[in-house]
């Protein structure tokens, strides 16, 4: 920002120069009655007015093995600004020149190939709105009231329009081995994080991303190049993507055994829980907000589904007792976030709101009673409960229990 | 070459005048490798043992391993400390407070090896040779009461180890409510 402009008032050589230009020229451009003073020159990236204070969240700020939450309360529409979508990464975000980097792609192939950058974009591309949710998201939610806000309840999940190649045509240049049945693909980060991917998987529509939202990927979501696996858990879209095998079985790597596995209670625990079940959320009124007075609000969320596309949403107002439908508004994508909406008179009691999502499978996003029926207390990951939020008669918002 | 049905797709297109099939035409983008160049672009380590080096570590070697690059985080017999307990928890995990450790609930040994490789020592990874992964691994899985004092770790015998939990696994049969 040009803090050194001169304000037109110096150059005219006004008095109160001094206290007036110490305001932001936003602060000033409405201001009727007094001479107006001309805003900003143009900048060579913009950035958010500065009265917005949109932020992540993050867990452990100062670690390399560590999480920050996309603020989902502050967002429009369905996409998430790259600067805020979510990010987890176990051994920080690496710096990569994209002149160096390199894909390779080898193992059970009629022939192993090294791509640059310009090889990938040069191929043909394609642009998709897709979600990206940790399964480990919501993972505070396996006790009734769960988190105070969304950010931190919701949070480990973001929505953009990505850009890249599809691996099916990458693996039709390399030629895939009738014997092969998965991929394992590796990063470029400290820890060369790796997972693997059911062939069949891999030969849909799973890309290989470049671009998010109109630009580069950013650093924290993997830049110059990341896998992209549509509707799975985020773990399985490797970051700072170097390599990819073509194998006869998968790697069996800690991030898929270790951990993002999904213990049951009689000990045996689900492995390749890669699909992210349908799941909605009420973002506006939630939690830590405060409905300034009784009247007219229009009830928004999110919803999405790693199985296909968002067919419904119900919203409550009353804990569960009834349920309406939703408006869905905007873009109906498959495997990406979708707005809903419901208009919604506040009478200034007490209320419990809730959103219930179903997909074009027809599932219907569960209760946390029934996903405990289901699986026990000890499975972490893919907590997909309807959420409640509690609108007290003071107007605050708060965590609620169902 | 076999040929997968993966994509059928038969759609002609005319570019420039010339007409091919989709479904054979490859960009011929990318380049080959030379073996050197792919040996160099790493490697993945398989419940089978494909991928595993040669070398090899005992017990003994791997608890000077671990007690020098591992235990500042992991404490001293692996029971945790800053990071996370690598032993114990045997029988745990139908309890209300299951833990989670390579001993109790690790598949593959191979993992282990793959993970270490990759991952560990937290700040300084790629620092140890595969003779010493081998070692630390030996040390860690005996500490664990997988295998014996005497045990020695190579692509051979790292595969075969039986780990306790190996029959812990099913595979996603979501949706699961309702
Ligand atoms: C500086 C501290 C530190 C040191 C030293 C260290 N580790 Fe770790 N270790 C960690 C952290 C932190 C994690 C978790 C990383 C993550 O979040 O992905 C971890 C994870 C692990 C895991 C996976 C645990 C699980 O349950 O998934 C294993 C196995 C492991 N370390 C082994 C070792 C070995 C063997 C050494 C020595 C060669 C070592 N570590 C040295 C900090 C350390």
């Amino acid at each position: 920002m040009s803090k050194q402009r001169p304000s037109r008032r110096a150059f005219l050589g006004l008095a109160g120069a001094a206290a007036a230009s110490s305001l932001h020229p936003a602060a000033r451009a409405q201001t009727t009655g007094a001479i107006r003073d001309l805003g900003d020159t143009p900048s060579d990236y913009g950035r958010p007015s500065p009265f917005e204070d949109s932020k992540r969240w993050s867990r452990a700020p100062d670690a390399t093995a560590s999480s920050s939450n996309t603020p989902l309360a502050d967002l429009e529409g369905i996409v998430t600004p790259s600067g805020l979508h979510f990010e987890r990464h176990h051994t920080g975000v690496p710096a990569i020149d994209p002149d160096t980097h390199r894909l390779t792609i080898h193992g059970l192939v009629d022939r192993p190939l090294v791509f640059t950058m310009d090889d990938l974009v040069r191929m043909s591309s394609v642009s998709r709105f897709h979600f990206i949710e940790c399964s480990g998201n919501s993972a505070r939610e396996w006790s009734p009231a769960g988190a105070p806000n969304v950010q931190l309840s919701h949070g480990l999940a973001s929505c953009s329009e990505w850009t890249g190649v599809l691996l099916a045509d990458l693996l039709d240049e390399v030629g895939v081995k009738a014997e092969a049945s998965w991929i394992v693909a590796e990063g470029a980060d400290a820890g060369l994080m790796s997972r693997s991917v059911p062939l069949e998987r891999a030969l849909d529509d799973v890309m290989i991303a470049y671009g998010q939202n109109g630009e580069a990927v950013r650093p924290e979501q993997g830049y110059p190049l990341r896998l992209l696996v549509p509707g799975c858990e985020g773990s399985i879209s490797v970051k700072w993507l170097r390599r990819i095998e073509v194998a006869h079985m998968p790697s069996m790597a800690r991030d898929e055994t270790s951990k993002y596995t999904d213990l049951l209670p009689d000990g045996k625990a689900r492995q390749f829980t890669l699909v992210m079940d349908a799941k909605s959320v009420i973002t506006r009124p939630s939690g830590e907000q405060k409905l300034d007075r009784p009247g007219f609000f229009e009830i928004r969320g999110l919803a999405w589904s790693g199985r296909g596309t968002i067919s419904r949403v119900e919203v409550s107002t009353d804990g569960g007792r009834s349920w309406t439908d939703a408006e869905i508004e905007g873009p109906r994508h498959a495997k990406a976030f979708t707005r809903f909406r419901s208009p919604w008179r506040w009478d200034g009691g007490r209320h419990l709101l809730m959103s219930r999502a179903t997909d074009d499978t027809g599932y219907v996003q569960p209760t946390l009673a029934a996903l405990l029926e289901a699986r026990g207390r000890s499975t972490i990951y893919h907590n997909n409960r309807i959420k409640a939020w509690e609108v007290r008669e003071s107007g605050e918002v708060t965590n609620a229990e169902a | 070459m076999p040929r997968r049905s993966w994509r059928p797709t038969f759609a002609l297109l005319f570019v420039s005048g010339v007409v091919f099939a989709a479904e054979s035409e490859r960009t011929g983008l990318g380049s080959e490798p030379t073996a050197e160049e792919l040996g160099a672009a790493g490697y993945t380590v398989f419940p089978d043992g494909k991928g595993l080096p040669a070398g090899s570590g005992t017990v003994s070697e791997g608890r000077a391993v671990y007690q020098q690059f591992c235990a500042a985080c992991h404490g001293r017999n692996a029971e945790g400390d800053e990071a996370a307990a690598l032993v114990g928890g045997r029988d745990s995990l139908t309890s209300g407070r299951p833990r989670k450790t390579v001993e109790s609930y690790w598949p593959y040994a191979t993992t282990l090896w793959d993970y270490i490789r990759r991952s560990m020592p937290y700040e300084s990874p790629g620092s140890l040779n595969d003779d010493e992964i081998y070692a630390v691994v030996a040390h860690l899985l005996h500490l664990g009461g997988v295998v014996g004092e005497d045990a020695v770790l190579d692509q051979e015998s790292l595969p075969r180890v039986e780990m306790p939990n190996r029959e812990g696994f099913v595979s996603d049969d979501r949706p699961d409510t309702d």
